[in-house]
């Protein structure tokens, strides 16, 4: 079975700092992958890398096979894959609506097949379709991180990319944000969660992926991955356990 | 009654500053960028156009019918050719290529057309005018003012209303998110200079009708346009047709003090609204 998404020998570089050292991950259909580790392992890159944010190698990025590396950002989507950006960035002095439309006007432009509608993004987090006409600044950071999901989700992706969007949430809006991906993954899409938390990035994932200084130094299933294994490859050898 | 007399004249001018200050609204204001040929190309436009009216003898209705679609082809390739390969988050690279593309301009207008001033007849229209209780409205200024309004009025639902309006206002609040949702931001940019160079499609074919025009002339367009987008407020359509009625009625008044006080009174009240209100009359302050 090929990946639907995979790196090969991942280098990537802002300037004259090389911030990933040959990753290689894979991601299956319907599958959930956790990518974990330190700030500034790599993981906000790697997906970063992924997009076509950052220049990399033709054939270091495959998607469903295909050499898909240093693709243009928009073309990434256009080959459905979309991406949760850290930090939300939600287009500020649009509303909740016409964020969310942008996605939709582009999706159709590129004639993008795919089950989610702005109904059933309603259904998924109801409070969007109360905050319709609201500006995106003026929303909680929880509402925020609703309408960041929910434009990702309408480029109709098969596979989803979500860095960090637990981030500077309250403990209560995360459970309900992560209530949501079980849901998003029963539509068949792909999903990569960068997570800081690990115990929720293990209980949100099939597989997971700790990365540290740019390469990736453990990975394994989820559920069987210990505690022992993700503190050494989290901080490196030597380092005290979890 | 004089005083009222220079309000109307005053908006009458404003709306030919409009003409020129939506187009800049649209570079300036959304897009960030700092089109300093903006009145050069004003004036190539109008230049054109005169060209192809003594050519053919075409009258100011062909000439418009002629002149804009080239105006749009224009600004496409001015986007898609340089200004594509300038833009970013510094404004800095897009003035100095348009800086250089301005002294270009003008230089290549006086080849072909000479120092000389020209102007688009316009076959009586500019000389007839409409009394409405003792004062006397032009015509000419009256159709450039509907114009002003209908496509301040057209650009707005635009940016508002349609995919392509969304899709430019997503690429100017966050170039890098609205390429993650699927825009190709430089396509979206090409789209929206060809509009704003269609708009001084309109602005040349009047600027030449009611004066005359010379290659030299562009730098002055420039300022105006600036200074309507600044007076109203950044990334405002409506709020830079506000700021050209203001700069239009400041130096209506401004002429009624002194012939000479005209120019530098819109100046002033520009500087005004700088200093004290420099987010614009219309425009959101920055937090």
């Amino acid at each position: 079975m090929t990946a639907v998404l995979s790196t090969h020998a991942l280098l990537a570089r802002y300037g004259d700092f090389q911030a990933l050292y040959g990753v290689d991950i894979e991601l299956h259909q319907g599958e959930a992958v956790a990518l974990i580790g330190a700030n500034g392992a790599g993981k906000s890159t790697l997906l970063r890398s992924i997009m076509g944010l950052l220049p990399v190698g033709r054939e270091m990025v495959l998607l469903h096979g295909e050499p898909v590396g240093g693709t243009a950002t928009d073309r990434m989507v256009q080959k459905g894959v979309a991406i949760v950006p850290e930090g939300r960035r939600l287009f500020t002095g649009m509303s909740v609506e016409d964020n969310l439309r942008v996605a939709i006007d582009q999706a159709a432009r590129m004639g993008a097949k795919g089950g989610w509608t702005l109904p059933r993004l309603h259904q998924l987090f109801p409070i969007l379709r109360e905050k319709a006409r609201t500006q995106v600044q003026s929303l909680s950071g929880g509402q925020q991180q609703m309408v960041a999901i929910g434009r990702a989700l309408l480029c109709q992706p098969r596979v989803l990319l979500c860095d960090e969007i637990s981030l500077g949430l309250a403990p209560k809006v995360i459970r309900e944000i992560y209530a949501a991906l079980p849901e998003i993954r029963a539509t068949g899409t792909a999903m990569i969660v960068v997570e800081q938390d690990v115990g929720l990035a293990r209980t949100a994932s099939d597989r997971l992926y700790c990365m540290l200084e740019g390469r990736v130094t453990l990975t394994g299933r989820s559920a069987e991955i210990t505690r022992e294994q993700i503190g050494k490859a989290y901080f490196g050898a030597g380092h005290g356990v979890v | 009654m004089e005083w009222f007399d220079a309000l109307v004249q005053g908006v009458l001018l404003g709306g030919m500053y409009a003409q020129y200050a939506l187009g800049m609204a649209l570079m300036f204001g959304v897009m960030r960028i700092v089109n300093i040929s903006h009145g050069d190309l004003v004036i190539l436009l109008s230049l054109i156009g005169i060209s192809f009216a003594t050519a053919w003898g075409l009258g100011p209705l062909p000439v418009l019918i002629v002149l804009v679609p080239l105006a749009v082809l224009m600004g496409w390739v001015l986007q898609k050719a340089v200004l594509n390969r300038v833009v970013g988050s510094d404004p800095l690279p897009s003035l100095i290529a348009t800086f250089g593309l301005s002294i270009a301009l003008q230089n290549l207008m006086l080849q072909i057309w000479s120092a000389n001033s020209r102007s688009l007849p316009g076959h009586g229209i500019e000389s007839q005018s409409i009394e409405i209780g003792g004062i006397y409205i032009g015509l000419l200024p009256l159709i450039v003012l509907a114009v002003a309004t209908g496509l301040t009025w057209g650009l707005d639902l635009t940016l508002k209303r349609t995919r392509f309006g969304r899709a430019l206002r997503a690429a100017s609040a966050d170039v890098e998110a609205a390429a993650m949702t699927g825009i190709n931001p430089r396509a979206v940019y090409a789209m929206a200079t060809a509009a704003a160079v269609g708009i001084l499609g309109f602005a040349a074919v009047f600027q030449a009708l009611r004066s005359t025009v010379a290659p030299a002339d562009g730098p002055a367009q420039l300022i105006y346009a600036f200074e309507a987008v600044i007076i109203g407020g950044m990334g405002t359509v409506w709020g830079a047709f506000a700021g050209s009625m203001v700069l239009g009625i400041s130096q209506a008044i401004g002429f009624r003090i002194d012939p000479g006080f005209g120019v530098l009174a819109g100046h002033i009240v520009f500087l005004v609204v700088l200093a004290t209100r420099p987010q614009g009359l219309f425009g959101k302050a920055l937090s």
